[in-house]
């Protein structure tokens, strides 16, 4: 059994030292080659780096176009892996700018942490609490504030403290889980792979120990719920079989229901139940290509062999028998909206929601949070970077359940139905009303009764 | 270890596990959402590791899709012949795009520098319009350079095939967006997470046949560009280059002309697996004339429809 996989994002406000941070990281875990290290050298000294010969600007390890170089600032996600040993890492380094912030949910979406820097100098920025909200409505399972350039403090703990409180209590108003606060200098290398000399006062661990112990999503998650997988497709090959089989009598009426487990464990025997219409039935096969399995887990890629003759195609989903969520129509939602048009009253869009893709409406925008207040507030439309709270009417029944309750299975994209571009990262909420609700909150209002008409 | 008999669900999947469930959940995702996907296969190490992962994704059922090999020309042999094999074994559609046909009737002209990888794009661009392809399956991962550690798995390309890096589409959670309007078409990138060393670790776990060249061997070498390039017929050595036999192995397997190879004694998998967990230098970077070029070759290849 080798090491697992953990995933980590950066965020924070432009300058921030995100890029800086994660090339310091990169270079202090020995995860950086030498023709890479010579060739991020010889783009240093052409650009007269920190004023002294040697210096390494070690954002330019994963700020690779072009543009990005010219500008001095990161554009687009850059995916790096290293790994300690104890783990193997994918790590997202997001970029700061606002015009950007799309694909700082891009790389969150998939975080099991988030890294959020915040210049001591500056504390926290627009960006900083835009990046924040998204963390929080996204539920990223772990938030560690590096409060960095401390070098150009002094080293000052007062400084640090300051800073550190500010976010700290930013954190609570969004309903984040505890964050764990880091004082760094990426562009030093404190407290980024080894604790470091220059601050005495902090007595926690350095970054890269967080990384290697806070236990990953699926970690988490597999623990605790019950199975469940949406049907890709459906593999049934009829007598074309692959060459190669030996036996190809054998699977001359192999059918099975391919996906990936997005919760919980299967084992051979076990009862389950199938969306559409709810039938249930028992597992009789587990296959990962020509190896049989006696039982899988998230987020593993299987195919399974029902006992069942059921009609299921794409958009299936199995699960755990009494754990298919009842399927629905109207959703409470919040989306972060990502750019293209502007949402307004009425829009049809299509929702992708696992497996399924299907028309949707929606007839009312709930609210707007605002950035500074994190209060929800009445709004007409939703524009690009905006979080709004909203309710969608599908087309066709889903078993979604809320985003708090699985992740899997409350995350849909909001996607135009004219451009195919995706518009809205999307995730199923509790009912909210405005003025009550924050992003990301679990203690949302729970409204029983109707709630139509709420944004008026 | 022997991954045939260890499930390791009661501790979690360990990362190859887990890398090869992502690919996976992609090829079979691509598979169920487009028409006409194909996969370009040049029988490098990266292809051959995608076309082993849809073989497993659609077990016991053929490969549903054919494969599309873009051939300069300057091929080594034993790749074409591996390929050729491996087409037959899976009981593929091979569709090749021929660059010296283009350089034959005049479409494209060999360039100053002999080298080929820059003129297989137009190829590229007419086979997979002419196949109706609106997905095209690529062994492209992040780590191999800075340009490609930007790119989404689903990676939407304009008529022209154009990549625009300022402008790529949100890709979130693991709910991949597809959609596309007439002339695009969709590059789809199943291993864009897998390193060089887990590549290898997991050819090594699953006994994946690949063209012997990946392993040392005896070739007539000499010095160029820092690299050990073959003396062939379309990479011939210049009067002042010393010709020598030496032990060798090619990291990467592309275009004769401009892929190098390394000194190496590593003659199995094992041997690789352990050869690569200690290299100071990058697969691209120890092999790769091309993209030596200039800061950003990747990226430029790239904007302009390169794979
Ligand atoms: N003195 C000092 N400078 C730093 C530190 N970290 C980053 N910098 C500098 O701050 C500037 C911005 O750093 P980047 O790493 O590019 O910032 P970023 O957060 O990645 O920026 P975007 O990705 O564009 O949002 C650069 O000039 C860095 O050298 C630090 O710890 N100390
Ligand atoms: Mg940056």
């Amino acid at each position: 059994m080798g090491d697992a996989l953990f995933r980590f994002a950066t965020a924070g406000s432009v300058d921030d030292g995100k890029s800086t941070l994660v090339g310091r990281l990169l270079h202090d875990s020995k995860a950086i080659l030498a023709d890479q290290l010579e060739s991020v050298a010889r783009t240093s000294a052409e650009r007269g780096f920190g004023g002294e010969p040697g210096a390494i600007d070690f954002a330019l390890l994963t700020d690779g176009l072009r543009a990005e170089r010219e500008q001095g600032i990161t554009i687009d996600v850059a995916y790096r892996y290293f790994s300690t040993g104890r783990r193997s890492f994918i790590l997202a380094d997001c970029p700061g700018h606002v015009q950007y912030t799309r694909n700082m949910v891009t790389g969150a979406t998939t975080a099991d942490a988030v890294v959020v820097l915040v210049d001591a100098r500056n504390g926290v920025l627009e960006q900083t609490r835009r990046h924040l909200a998204v963390v929080a409505l996204l539920r990223v399972p772990h938030v560690i504030i590096a409060v960095n350039k401390i070098d150009l403090l002094g080293y000052s703990e007062a400084a640090y403290t300051a800073v550190a409180d500010e976010v700290t209590t930013l954190v609570g108003e969004l309903g984040l889980p505890e964050a764990h606060v880091v004082p760094v200098s990426a562009l030093a290398g404190d407290n980024i792979v080894d604790r470091s000399a220059n601050t005495p006062w902090y007595r926690g661990p350095a970054l890269l120990e967080l990384l290697e112990t806070l236990p990953s999503l699926d970690e988490l998650e597999t623990e605790l719920e019950a199975l469940r997988m949406p049907v890709q497709l459906v593999i049934r090959p009829q007598g074309a079989v692959a060459h190669g089989v030996d036996d190809p009598d054998r699977f001359r009426d192999y059918r099975a229901f391919a996906g990936r487990i997005a919760s919980g464990t299967v084992r051979v025997g076990d009862r389950v139940q199938v969306f559409p219409g709810g039938a249930t039935t028992v597992v009789t096969g587990i296959d990962a290509g020509p190896r049989e399995l006696d039982a899988a887990s998230a987020p593993q890629s299987v195919s399974l062999r029902l006992a069942d003759q059921l009609d299921a195609a794409r958009g299936a989903v199995i699960a755990a028998a009494g754990a298919l969520p009842e399927p629905r129509r109207e959703l409470d939602a919040a989306l972060f909206w990502l750019g293209g048009r502007a949402l307004r009253p009425g829009a049809r869009v299509l929702v992708k929601s696992g497996t399924t893709t299907v028309q949707a409406l929606v007839p009312e925008i709930v609210g707007r949070r605002d950035l500074d207040s994190l209060e929800l507030e009445p709004a007409e439309h939703l524009e690009i970077n905006d979080i709004g709270q909203v309710r969608v009417r599908l087309s066709a029944e889903l078993p979604v359940e809320e985003y708090v309750a699985h992740r899997r299975a409350g995350a849909f994209l909001v996607i135009d139905p004219q451009s195919g571009a995706t518009l809205a990262a999307g995730i199923v909420t509790a009912p909210v009303t405005p003025t009550t609700g924050r992003a990301g909150n679990t203690s949302t209002t729970r409204t029983t009764t109707d709630t139509e008409g709420v944004a008026a | 270890m022997s991954a045939i008999d260890t499930i390791p669900f009661e501790t979690g999947i360990d990362t190859l596990d887990a890398l090869e469930s992502e690919s996976i959940h992609i090829i079979r995702e691509v598979v169920a959402e487009f028409e006409r996907p194909v996969l370009l296969f040049s029988g490098g190490k990266d292809s051959v590791l995608v076309l082993h992962l849809a073989a497993k994704a659609f077990w016991p059922g053929r490969v549903p899709f054919p494969v599309l090999h873009v051939d300069t020309g300057h091929n080594f042999p034993e790749v074409i012949d591996f390929r050729d094999r491996t087409v037959a074994r899976l009981g593929l559609r091979l569709e090749v795009a021929s660059v010296q046909d283009y350089l034959d009737d005049g479409r494209l002209q060999e360039r100053a520098d002999g080298t080929r990888n820059p003129l297989q794009t137009q190829p590229l661009l007419d086979a997979i319009a002419a196949g109706r392809h609106d997905a095209v399956f690529g062994g492209a991962r992040r780590d191999e350079d800075k340009a490609r550690a930007k790119e989404r798995i689903l990676s939407l390309r304009d008529e022209f095939g154009q990549w625009d890096p300022r402008n790529q589409r949100p890709e979130l959670w693991d709910l991949y967006n597809g959609r596309h309007t007439v002339g695009q078409h969709v590059r789809a990138f199943p291993i864009s997470n897998w390193t060089e060393l887990d590549v290898w670790r997991y050819i090594e776990r699953e006994g994946i046949e690949l063209p012997p060249l990946y392993y040392a061997h005896e070739r007539e070498v000499y010095r160029r560009d820092g690299m050990w390039r073959a003396v062939s017929e379309v990479s011939p050595a210049r009067p002042d280059e010393v010709v020598e036999r030496r032990t060798v192995r090619y990291r990467t397997v592309g275009d004769m002309s401009c892929t190098g190879a390394v000194e190496s004694a590593a003659a199995s998998v094992a041997d690789v697996v352990a050869e690569v967990a200690t290299s100071t230098l990058t697969e691209r970077g120890a092999t790769r004339a091309d993209d030596r070029i200039s800061e950003a070759a990747m990226e430029d290849r790239k904007k302009d429809g390169y794979f």
